[in-house]
């Protein structure tokens, strides 16, 4: 028999983690840090009307690009939100996750051997995503004296003449990491200059705890050359809903929405009827979740850097990114044996590429007793390890 | 109201025993600065009492508590105030609130048993002056205290590890 896998599908590297999933599933009693979803349940008004409406029957599909109502709500809550403007009828496709916006994206404008500039460390879909449109991506690291926002110079340093577009994506995970005004006007010269388009993932904008959230679109010029994606796992807990969206100029849209029509049809008709409810009705319970991240943040950040892994506190999302360099141990080492050992699950840093390495991604997305439970265990597993 | 006011406030309403020291990590404030912020919430009278919801059912103590609904005539130049001031002291009751609809005042009653609750009404509230009626629901089951739900939730399984 031939061999029936793509070149494509085989040359993308499996998961770095895969090893470790399997691994935790042998071992009781793991404090998780390695979720990179909410705690909390989805509010129940959300989770009420898209059980109601199954119950009249909204069961069929929606328009390609999503409920018009829905469209209709979003577009108002990014511009008041946001000062987004985008037009409900030709500028706004609501996706199936964040995940599907990405990967209809970037398809709908690669062609081969166009290069994409991928900020990193980085959420770890991006490159294949990339890979798998015939593209060719290119990390720009983000480093930790910059405190993992993106510096201009690195950007330019990697621009060729083969450049297409950049992706980013603050607050960032897995620094937790926020871009202001100031820091995105920096980089929309370049982007500008050079002709490039901005593909923004802002999934964590509502987790954002100093200030509020820029949208990249709105700095400078760049609306008109931007990919914006977003969604309601993060904000609303609703991660196994999936629905996100995205959103781009009229002409942009139209080309990532052929690609939709075919790949994907609709969202999940239960899912956008539940996010219309999460947009009327749970600003409250969003503002609770992420007044509770914040408290969980201030703590387990002062608790790390208590028992001896330094960490910055970052402005967004849920991660806390300490640095294990100290160790002497390797990102993978260190996660592995922190799980054998001590029975808690964190992300080695390396997984989400350029300058993750020397770090592991600790979600604080778990209860403060939880978390209080597993800084006693890390700082236990330090002790062991420098005796 | 300050933020940070209001922000301690939420976090005691959660859990009131956490220290002023691990109150402080959390909101980025000194403990003693905490410390003395939640003394002039208690002298404000902000800050009532440090209390405990407990699920009774489970402790199995077998008391009785009913709600209990009262019409009243209100006297002049003092409305409700002196009666529910009056009733207030009480020790069998433990909420009092004036309410709009059908009725004036809604108590919340608690005793060992439901005779004691019953005589507790009939001898001590129905006889009282201006009260012209009273209706007493006995309460089954709680199923939610003060945003706390007491009946068991199934845990939904969560990955070790997603990106």
């Amino acid at each position: 028999m031939r061999n029936f896998i793509s070149e494509r599908a085989h040359n993308i590297p499996p998961s770095g983690i895969r090893k470790f999933f399997d691994l935790a599933l042998t071992i009781e009693d793991v404090i998780s840090l390695g979720v990179g979803e909410p705690d909390f349940r989805t509010p129940w008004n959300i989770c009420e009307s898209s059980i109601y409406s199954i119950e009249q029957g909204v069961t069929s599909y929606t328009p390609n690009k999503g409920l018009p109502v829905l469209r209709e709500s979003l577009s108002n809550y990014l511009q008041q939100h946001y000062h987004l403007p985008y037009n409900s009828d030709n500028e706004i496709i609501i996706t199936s996750g964040v995940s599907e916006g990405l990967d209809i994206a970037i398809r709908a404008i690669v062609d081969p051997g166009d290069e994409v500039l991928i900020a990193q460390p980085s959420y770890v879909s991006y490159a294949p995503c990339v890979t798998l449109a015939g593209g060719i991506p290119v990390p720009v690291q983000c480093t930790e004296p910059d405190r993992f926002k993106l510096n201009a110079d690195a950007l330019q340093d990697k621009i060729t003449g083969k450049t297409k577009a950049l992706m980013i994506n603050f607050p960032n995970n897995p620094t937790g990491a926020v871009m202001n005004r100031e820091d995105l006007r920096a980089i929309s010269d370049i982007i500008i200059d050079k002709d490039l388009l901005l593909i923004t993932d802002e999934v964590y904008a509502e987790l954002t705890y100093e200030g509020s959230h820029v949208a990249a679109a709105t700095v400078s010029d760049l609306w008109q050359r931007t990919i914006t994606l977003n969604g309601f796992s993060k904000a609303y807990a609703m991660t196994g809903w999936r629905v996100g969206y995205l959103c781009a100029p009229k002409e942009l849209c139209e080309a990532v929405l052929k690609i939709h029509q075919y790949v994907m049809l609709c969202a999940p008709v239960m899912g956008q009827v539940g996010a219309l409810e999460a947009i009327r009705s749970a600003e409250e319970d969003k503002n609770n979740m992420v007044q509770e991240y914040r408290l969980r943040r201030n703590m387990f950040i002062a608790g790390l850097n208590r028992i001896g892994l330094p960490a910055h506190v970052p402005d967004g999302a849920f991660y806390a990114f300490p640095s294990i360099k100290e160790t002497g141990l390797s990102d993978t080492e260190f996660a592995e044996r922190l799980l054998k050992e001590q029975r808690v699950a964190v992300v080695p840093g390396s997984v989400f590429g350029a300058g993750g390495e020397d770090h592991v991604r600790c979600a604080y997305a778990v209860s403060r007793k939880q978390l209080t439970e597993a800084l006693g265990r890390i700082e236990t597993f330090l002790t062991n390890l420098r005796n | 109201m300050q933020e940070k006011d209001l922000e301690l406030l939420q976090i005691l309403e959660n859990n009131s025993r956490l220290s002023a020291t691990e109150i402080a990590t959390m909101t980025n404030l000194t403990p003693a600065d905490v410390e003395s912020r939640i003394h002039a919430l208690e002298t404000a009278g902000v800050i009532c009492k440090y209390t405990t919801v407990i699920n009774w059912e489970k402790a199995g103590n077998g008391e009785v508590s009913s709600i209990i609904e009262l019409k009243v005539s209100p006297e002049r130049d003092f409305g409700y105030d002196r009666i529910a001031e009056r009733l207030s002291r009480f020790r069998q009751v433990k909420t009092l609130r004036l309410m709009t609809g059908t009725y004036d005042l809604q108590l919340l009653v608690t005793g060992k048993n439901m005779q004691e609750v019953s005589r507790f009404v009939s001898e001590h509230v129905a006889p009282m002056d201006r009260i012209r009626e009273t209706a007493t629901h006995i309460i089954m089951k709680s199923y939610k205290e003060n945003g706390n739900v007491l009946f068991e939730q199934q845990e939904a399984e969560r990955l070790p590890y997603s990106f």
